[in-house]
């Protein structure tokens, strides 16, 4: 009979050690715990051109992280891109005049939007719009406008 | 050339004929679990020898494999002058890939060759027939209970493997080399998606568990009843079941992580 508790005793903690580094992958290693999107307020702007931004990539301000881009659509009719954020709801009080620029971390890191608080004393809303916006900067059309340009000084 | 097309005929038509046996095999064995639940203590011997004793294997392997992504992805990633990236492509690799992969083969090796022989024995001794003998159905006594814990244990055992790995990676990164502590655990909490790569890791090892079980058991089950056949049975086992699950993650990756 000591036998078998013990083996019971060591299924048990077998089957606690699995759930439990089941647990730590889920809060340790992955997003889960970072950003739920259940206490979250949806704003949305639109870009010229919003480059390599993607689901999921992160909203900041001020450098800080406050929410991430729920979905990115482009407007047949202005043919803009329109960006859908989600918001950490403990960051409700971003004035209603806040511009959006779509920026890269380093030269080549990630790009996400930042968000740059206005002065007006009306704060953004669920379901608000973002009219200030700044377009990503595309590498490839800035290296070619700062080549064109110096061939065009050259000929002078 | 007769003969050669007769034995091609023949082998084809022995391997359909076992892959039939083998699924309704499977078959009554799926069902047979139901007849496990009022049964308990089946399952708590067989968690004992499939899960608890493979623990060991697993967590090693797990913890010497972490160590050396943390290596190998150092050498790569500080050539690139990426280091604090580290976390995020032991963790990646491993969630996603080497966890479930390695933990099955492993557990293949391990837990699977010894189903294979202790069934494919209690067939050569007649113990199988003794019990149907006295009514009782072998599938539901002996193999269900094994099916069973075995992929039970399956995702307890990779979720382990991976986390061990992690660890292992770190104690090597920021212990050894000098990646930030900090960065390695932010970054691969940013980078590493609960949806996209751990439940999907979770789905593998549980596809794995499940091919790896019904691989053994079946070898077993359909072996010779000899010395032979036995040993015979078990080399298929690993083998066979390594060819499967490789083959398989290939489709599963393919179908989860194709943007």
């Amino acid at each position: 009979m000591q036998h078998t508790s013990t083996q019971d005793t060591l299924v048990g903690l077998f089957v606690a050690s699995g759930i439990a580094g089941l647990f730590f992958l889920a809060l340790q290693v992955s997003n889960l715990s970072s950003f739920t999107e259940h206490d979250s307020y949806t704003v949305t702007a639109r870009f010229e051109n919003s480059g390599g931004l993607k689901v999921k990539s992160a909203v900041s301000s001020a450098g800080v992280k406050i929410g991430q881009v729920k979905a990115i659509s482009f407007d047949p009719k202005s043919y803009e891109s329109v960006v859908e954020m989600s918001i950490d709801k403990r960051y409700s009080t971003l004035p209603d005049d806040t511009t959006a620029s779509v920026y890269t971390a380093g030269l080549l890191g990630e790009q996400y939007v930042n968000l740059d608080a206005g002065g007006s004393d009306e704060y953004l809303k669920d379901g608000g719009k973002i009219d200030v916006t700044n377009s990503a900067i595309i590498l490839e059309k800035a290296l070619g406008q700062f080549l064109f340009k110096s061939a065009a000084e050259e000929k002078k | 050339m007769i003969e050669f097309l007769q034995n091609l005929g023949k082998n084809t038509r022995t391997s359909f004929t076992k892959l039939g046996r083998g699924t309704i095999f499977l078959l009554q064995a799926t069902s047979g679990i139901v007849n496990v639940l009022p049964r308990p203590r089946l399952l708590l011997n067989q968690m004992y020898s499939i899960g608890v004793l493979s623990f060991l294997i697993i967590t090693i392997s797990g913890l010497f494999v972490g160590m050396v992504l943390g290596l190998q992805g150092y050498y790569i990633l500080s050539d690139f002058g990426a280091e604090e990236t580290l976390g995020v492509m032991v963790a990646a690799s491993l969630v996603r890939e080497l966890g479930p992969v390695v933990t099955a083969l492993l557990f293949a090796g391990r837990a699977g060759s010894a189903l294979t022989a202790e069934i494919g024995l209690m067939k050569a001794t007649e113990q199988l027939s003794g019990m149907e003998m006295m009514a009782v159905d072998p599938i539901k006594r002996i193999i269900s209970p094994r099916f069973l814990a075995g992929f039970l244990s399956m995702p307890l055992l990779a979720a382990l493997f991976s986390a061990v790995g992690v660890i292992g990676g770190q104690m090597v990164g920021s212990g050894l080399l000098g990646v930030d502590e900090g960065a390695y655990w932010s970054q691969m909490r940013a980078n590493i998606d609960f949806q996209d790569d751990i439940v999907n890791g979770v789905i593998k090892s549980i596809v794995f568990g499940f091919v790896a079980s019904w691989i053994a058991l079946f070898e077993g089950y359909d072996a010779i009843p000899t010395s032979e056949g036995v040993s015979r049975a078990t080399t298929r086992t690993v083998v066979n079941s390594a060819f499967s699950i490789l083959g398989l993650d290939f489709i599963l990756t393919a179908l989860m992580f194709g943007d």
